[in-house]
């Protein structure tokens, strides 16, 4: 492997990466508070895409306005999932809100499916300049998804973790990872901040989907189903429930599966058998991940 | 300013029955108990965290069962629970400052914080600590703190005393007196009987879920059959 290959697939891997760690919080907050894998997150994700190359192509709209619109929408959409499908099952055992979840994935996908169509929509000439020009970079070529993508979600993932721990909301997000009752005994109205931590989440997941599909050309309605696994995985082995490890455990999942395609380019069909090989083994042998605490804390 | 009459609430295998009791303005009022006589399931339900099956409970006039905890902090009841119940993964101040989350008296916030930490001094040099890091008497000081930052006008206390050593025992029972002598009306449950009682102006015995005894704290110092089973005398 010639050193430009090695350094474009490290850009490459950390691009995958960022965008891993993007929808990976929205896992990791809601798991953090209400022991709830939200299987319906990485079709947030999906519908953020399609969102964005409508409000694009349709009408017409500026990336400037698609983007915060996008957010907005994707945050409504996470606030409206688990207002009708998880809190009317919040005193119910946490089996029943996990089947729930199956079920609203299910749903938002077969719903993009006859809405939307099952043919994939090509997103190639609504890309901004800026993601799609070429950087030369001491003579190797570096594509701008590749410099922009990484630096755009970091800046995302700065601003959730200020958000996290610099403001009431926050500090209230944090509070109830811990002890939801002792929350409601400081006058919060817990509810809230939950609806607030799916917004975050959701809007976050949003931020990726535009991302991927500038990164990979088009979208279609089942496109949230392996990323989100893979963000899943990642937030599992960041230590699920930790915001910071769930961070990380993306970068570490985008870096291995594109390293594993580059040195193995003939395994290249098992990248997905791959990732979750890696889940699989850290949940043999940290099954709390590597920022995970002890669960006993959050009773 | 509290008043509960009737209240009823059902566990498995547990029935808090019929429990009627009054926290007029300003005073202290205790509710002594051996384990498992439905205390803390007494002040859960007073505060919203225990549906009730029945039974009014009227703050200031206005009827309040049922309504959610949150709803009911915001009137001005607090609850200092069993327990501590402090949240670890916060600092110190976070903690204090959390207690005063729905207030927006910015101005008022920063008095009161800085009367917390005038009461309890250990908090003020642990402020940037994580709240888990901090010993069970400064917990139960953290706690305690937490509450008032609501500024209450009933705090209601689950057994602060409990698991402390004398010296801080003493210490908790001077912040309540001081407390109350600012002007918050006070709800003490307590296992340590004595020292509740000398501190109360009003105390009631529960026992299997029903109050079986009432007088002042005086009168209940004095009584043969709280000196015997609460009294150890
Ligand atoms: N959520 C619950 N579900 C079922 N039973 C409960 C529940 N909470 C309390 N109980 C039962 O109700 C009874 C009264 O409990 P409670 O905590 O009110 O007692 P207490 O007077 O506060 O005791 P202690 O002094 O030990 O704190 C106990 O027998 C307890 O097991
Ligand atoms: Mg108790």
């Amino acid at each position: 492997m010639t050193l430009e290959t090695l350094v474009q697939q490290l850009m490459n891997g950390i691009s995958l990466g960022s965008l891993y760690a993007l929808i990976a919080i929205g896992y990791t907050m809601v798991y953090g508070i209400l022991r709830l894998i939200n299987f319906a997150h990485g079709d947030v994700f999906m519908v953020g895409a399609y969102t964005a190359f409508y409000l694009v192509s349709f009408f017409l709209l500026p990336w400037w306005a698609v983007v915060p619109l996008t957010l907005l929408a994707a945050a409504l959409l996470g606030m409206f999932i688990d207002r009708v499908a998880y809190r009317p099952l919040r005193q119910e055992p946490r089996i029943s809100a996990l089947i729930t979840a199956v079920g609203v994935s299910f749903f938002l996908e077969t719903l993009g499916i006859v809405v939307l169509g099952a043919r994939p929509k090509g997103f190639t000439e609504y890309i901004p300049g800026l993601f799609a020009r070429v950087y030369d970079l001491a003579g190797i070529k570096i594509p701008g998804v590749a410099v922009w993508v990484p630096l755009l979600s970091l800046a995302c993932l700065g601003l959730l973790l200020y958000i996290i721990y610099n403001t009431k909301v926050g500090m209230a997000m944090r509070a109830v990872a811990t002890d939801i009752e002792t929350v409601r005994l400081m006058g919060v109205n817990v509810d809230r901040i939950i609806s607030y931590t799916f917004a975050l989440g959701s809007a976050l997941a949003a931020a990726g989907g535009i991302m991927w599909a500038f990164k990979f050309w088009q979208i279609q309605p089942l496109m949230g189903i392996y990323p989100g696994w893979k963000a899943f995985t990642a937030a599992v082995v960041g230590g699920i429930g930790n915001i910071t490890g769930a961070m990380l455990g993306g970068f570490i999942i985008g870096l291995a599966e594109i390293m594993a395609v580059a040195f193995f380019p003939d395994f290249s069909g098992y990248r997905d058998a791959f990732v979750f090989a890696i889940l699989i083994a850290f949940l043999l042998v940290k099954p709390t991940g590597i920022l995970g605490e002890s669960l006993k804390e959050k009773v | 300013m509290l008043s509960v009459k009737e209240l009823h609430v059902y566990y498995e295998a547990f029935t808090l029955s019929g429990i009627s009791l009054e926290v007029p303005q300003g005073k202290i009022v205790t509710l002594i108990g051996a384990n498992g006589a439905g205390k803390s399931t007494t002040l859960r339900a007073i505060v919203g965290l225990v549906r009730p099956r029945s039974g009014s409970i009227k703050l200031g006039g206005q009827e309040v069962a049922g309504r959610p905890t949150h709803w009911l902090i915001q009137q001005g009841i607090t609850m200092v629970p069993e327990g501590r119940r402090i949240f670890p993964n916060l600092t110190v101040q976070e903690n204090l400052e959390i207690g005063a989350y729905y207030r927006t008296d910015r101005a008022g916030i920063e008095r009161d914080l800085a009367w917390v930490y005038s009461l309890f001094p250990r908090l003020q040099e642990r402020r940037r600590q994580k709240g888990g890091t901090l010993s069970g008497g400064e917990q139960q000081m953290l706690a305690i703190g937490r509450a008032l930052m609501s500024r209450p006008r009933l705090l209601a206390l689950d057994e602060p005393s409990l698991g402390l050593a004398p010296l801080l025992v003493k210490e908790v029972f001077r912040v309540l007196r001081e407390i109350n002598d600012q002007g918050t009306t006070i709800l003490l449950v307590e296992q340590n009987a004595r020292a509740a009682l000398q501190l109360a102006d009003y105390g009631y015995v529960m026992e299997t879920g029903q109050i079986v005894l009432e007088g002042t704290g005086r009168d209940l110092l004095g009584n043969e059959r709280v000196r015997r089973a609460y009294l150890g005398e």
